[in-house]
């Protein structure tokens, strides 16, 4: 009882600060040449001035050391709180340390950071991974599967795997299907995706009846190689909502895409890093809770659930302004909610 | 710059201020650069502090500056000394007119063997245990082992072998980034030992105290270096410059020595850093208590390594023979120098401090990360480049190389605080590359200038065509025109 009246105060006394002094918040971007981080970036930015907040960015370009730079020079522009894609979990941890050193609260944006003094702000990447799996199961009971994971350096390939891993496991152990080949996706690059899976088509003789993998743009890879061999139309799973995804779900090359609306996760990270800019504590922002982490750490978490969209449920992308009727409907007749 | 048209009765031509105090034009434009950076991003940020309220009054934008605060030269400092380390090794490859593409991918590797060295080889399967003191010391003979024996095997290849140097290091560029993700078994390894992370930066300083010690001896050193260099020109006959200039030049050596230790030591370690520090020792620290860093230790290991390869590239046989070969390989070859075994020497070397990078840049990280030193063979061929190695071969300078990686970083860094966009710093980065090239190229041949001038013009022309109303990028886009249509009849005539 006592803690929450604390935690009240502190969260007035924080608030009332951050009306009087303007509040900035910086954003290290891990890689912003993908085209999902764009749209993140829009929904945090919506946040910030909502709140009347500056933001401030930093593009990493995908190499550890240049984010661990980029926090530095974040931090010595004198930010009140910093929202962080990490582009390795584990090597972020300097970055951290500056942060902490300097009073500064993080927020481990959609990717885990092995700091117990990390927000972290995702969608729940377990469930993700249980709907890519029913979706497929659903199509495929039986038969030869194949896995293909994210990367190795991004914990989120294993939380995914996980999840997957739960719902087939009873079909696995009935012996009604097979994991005949299993990979992780370096980068979570196309190209490397559809290298793998046409490896593991000649390793097996082209015998694949569904392939679970982790996002959009490793299955477009993974569509590109059973083409190829005259396999797609078979179950293939995928995450991120990808136009061209989306596109595929329409056209009958890929099972479902589980849509995390970034613009939701984007809306929250930017809310609570005005918060914790303002003395709120971690524990007591709202639908806050404590998140165990692989590396054995407890951290502070919002978890935002995610949407699969299959076949059955298209209209759900385009109501939602995410994908023009046009791009979704590309060569498409007579699924709802294409003409 | 020699001034030819000295009025007559005049005896001999008159000598410029700069000629005077002895000061290498190389040398002055490079700090001329990295001024012109540090002063436009600090007016830059400080703009973009201010706001609304930034107003008219440049003293206010210097003064609320971000880019040379002691935090941010500090950073500054940590980021630039591992591609540094490399650079000055780039510069012997450069001038024996070779390129080592391989030195990002090899970094990975030395990483890669330093980081299982300390986490598994030797606290495990060699049971030293972890936390060992031998720890550091061995992972780090381990990386230089490593990669000492690859930039041989490189340099064999191209020495005895016979294969361009682009060749085999763009397939080192492809083989050892991967063999290294073998070693370590496709994961990061970390936490790394804590002696060890102390090569990294912030986790090792040597505080207030040693640091203007080092700064008392720096500057000593400095005296003793232009004196006793003075006392062997006149020795030998040599015409030495004027005393007023020796003691100007000494003033210039110790005041920027003073003034770096002077901005590194005014960067307090953070309050939640000191408390823990105090916690971690089981005592509570007392009120308004400040310390701070003082040099890092990575900043003492580039000075020592550019000391050492500057004293190798001047005053011993191997650099005499290095510079020899680079201006002219078959002339050098015929007097006696083994050019073979040479190469294998340059590219060991190299290999050597590629190794001693990867120690910094893994202490920095804390952990080896598996897309260490990506791209990092281009920003140290551009430090060397924009240092003025020529890649014709022949010329290169140790200094040079390191202050050319301090201008990208500062670049790159200043560029990040005023928030251009990633793509647009890359175009820039690659831009000033080239002119850094040109100009070079042009102050060497001077009747080149209207040419230079008018590709510059054209760039601000270009850059205005975008930033700025479109007759303003036609005026200076017309004077390019005009400029380079002169020159070329002037050629023709």
């Amino acid at each position: 009882m006592r803690k929450a009246i604390l935690a009240a105060v502190v969260a007035t006394a924080g608030f009332a600060t951050s009306a009087i002094a303007q509040v900035t918040v910086g954003v290290s971007w891990s890689n912003f040449q993908e085209e999902r981080w764009r749209t993140d970036e829009a929904a945090i930015v919506g946040a910030l001035t909502a709140a009347g907040a500056t933001y401030l960015s930093a593009d990493a370009q995908a190499s550890s050391a240049k984010q661990l730079a980029d926090i530095e020079s974040l931090i010595a522009q004198g930010v009140d709180a910093l929202i962080v894609l990490a582009q390795d979990s584990q090597a972020i941890s300097p970055a951290m340390q500056a942060a902490a050193d300097a009073g500064i609260p993080v927020i481990a944006y959609d990717r885990l950071i092995e700091d117990p003094n990390a927000f972290y702000i995702t969608f729940d990447n377990v469930e993700v991974g249980r709907m890519q799996a029913r979706a497929v199961l659903e199509a495929a009971p039986s038969g030869n599967y194949v896995m293909i994971k994210g990367s190795n350096t991004d914990p989120n390939a294993d939380f995914l795997r996980g999840g997957q891993q739960e719902v087939i496991q009873a079909a696995i152990d009935s012996g009604a299907i097979t994991i005949v080949g299993e990979t992780y996706t370096d980068g979570w690059l196309p190209a490397n995706a559809q290298r793998s899976m046409e490896q593991i088509l000649v390793a097996n003789n082209n015998d694949v009846d569904a392939v679970i993998s982790s996002n959009d743009g490793m299955a477009g890879g993974v569509v590109a190689a059973l083409a190829a061999v005259g396999l797609d139309g078979i179950p293939v799973s995928g995450q991120d909502g990808d136009h061209a995804a989306l596109n595929r779900v329409a056209l009958g090359t890929q099972i479902v895409s589980v849509w995390k609306d970034s613009r939701v996760l984007g809306r929250v990270a930017g809310e609570v890093a005005v918060a914790l800019a303002g003395g709120t504590a971690p524990d007591a922002i709202e639908g806050s809770a404590p998140f165990q982490t692989p590396g054995g750490n407890t951290v502070n978490s919002i978890l935002v659930a995610p949407v699969p969209v299959t076949r059955a449920n298209l209209s759900v992308v385009v109501d939602a302004g995410w994908i023009p009727l046009d791009v979704l409907c590309q060569g498409v007749t007579g699924v709802a909610p294409c003409p | 710059m020699s001034n030819t048209d000295a009025m007559a009765g005049q005896a001999g031509p008159k000598k410029s201020l700069g000629e005077t105090l002895g000061l290498d034009p190389r040398l002055m434009g490079m700090v001329m650069a990295l001024v012109l950076i540090a002063v436009a991003f600090q007016i830059w940020t400080g703009i973009r502090a201010m706001g609304a309220s930034a107003g008219w009054n440049p003293l206010t934008w210097l003064i609320n500056g971000r880019f040379l605060i002691p935090q941010n030269t500090y950073n500054l400092v940590v980021q630039t000394v591992s591609v540094a380390i490399m650079a000055t090794g780039m510069v012997f490859v450069i001038v024996t007119r070779h390129i080592d593409l391989a030195v990002g991918s090899l970094l990975a590797l030395c990483s890669g063997v330093m980081a299982m060295a300390q986490t598994v080889w030797l606290p495990h399967t060699l049971g030293l245990g972890l936390g060992h003191w031998a720890i550091a010391p061995m992972a780090v003979l381990m990386g230089m082992g490593t990669g000492v024996v690859i930039g041989s095997l490189h340099g064999w290849l191209i020495g005895y072998q016979g294969i361009p140097s682009f060749i085999v290091t763009l397939g080192g560029l492809l083989i050892w980034s991967r063999v290294a993700y073998f070693v370590v078994g496709g994961f990061t390894i970390g936490p790394l030992d804590g002696t060890f992370n102390m090569l990294g930066g912030t986790a090792g300083t040597i505080g207030v105290t040693a640091s203007w010690i080092v700064a008392v001896l720096g500057c000593a050193a400095a005296i003793w270096a232009i004196w006793s260099g003075r006392r062997t020109k006149a020795a030998h006959g040599f015409a030495v410059k004027p005393l007023w200039a020796e003691a100007v030049m000494t003033a210039i050596a110790c005041a920027l020595i003073i003034g770096l230790v002077a901005q590194l030591n005014a960067f307090d370690i953070p309050q939640n850093r000191l408390a823990r520090m105090f916690q971690a020792r089981g005592e509570v620290m007392p009120q308004g208590y400040t310390q701070a860093f003082g040099l890092p230790i990575s900043l003492l290991l580039l000075l020592a390594v550019t000391l050492v390869m500057t004293l190798v590239a001047t005053r011993t046989r191997f650099g005499r023979y290095v510079y020899a070969t680079g201006g002219n390989p078959d002339a050098a070859s015929l007097s006696g120098i083994d050019t073979k075994f040479l190469t294998v020497k340059v590219f060991a070397l190299m290999g050597l401090l590629t190794a001693i990078s990867a120690a910094v840049a893994q202490a920095r990280l804390t952990n080896h990360s598996l897309d260490i030193g990506q791209l990092d063979e281009l920003r140290v061929i551009a430090a060397a480049v924009i240092g003025g190695t020529a890649l014709a071969g022949g010329y290169g300078t140790i200094y040079g190389a390191v202050l050319g990686a301090l201008i990208m970083q500062a670049l790159q860094s200043g560029m990040g605080m005023v928030g251009l966009d990633a793509p647009l710093q890359n175009i820039i980065v690659g831009a000033v590359l080239i002119n850094a090239v040109l100009i070079d190229i042009t102050s060497r041949a001077p009747h080149r200038w209207p040419a230079t001038l008018a590709i510059m013009l054209a760039q601000v022309a270009l850059v205005f065509y975008f930033t700025a109303p479109w007759w303003l990028a036609g005026i200076v886009g017309a004077l390019a025109v005009a400029i380079a249509l002169r020159s070329q009849r002037r050629k023709g005539a």
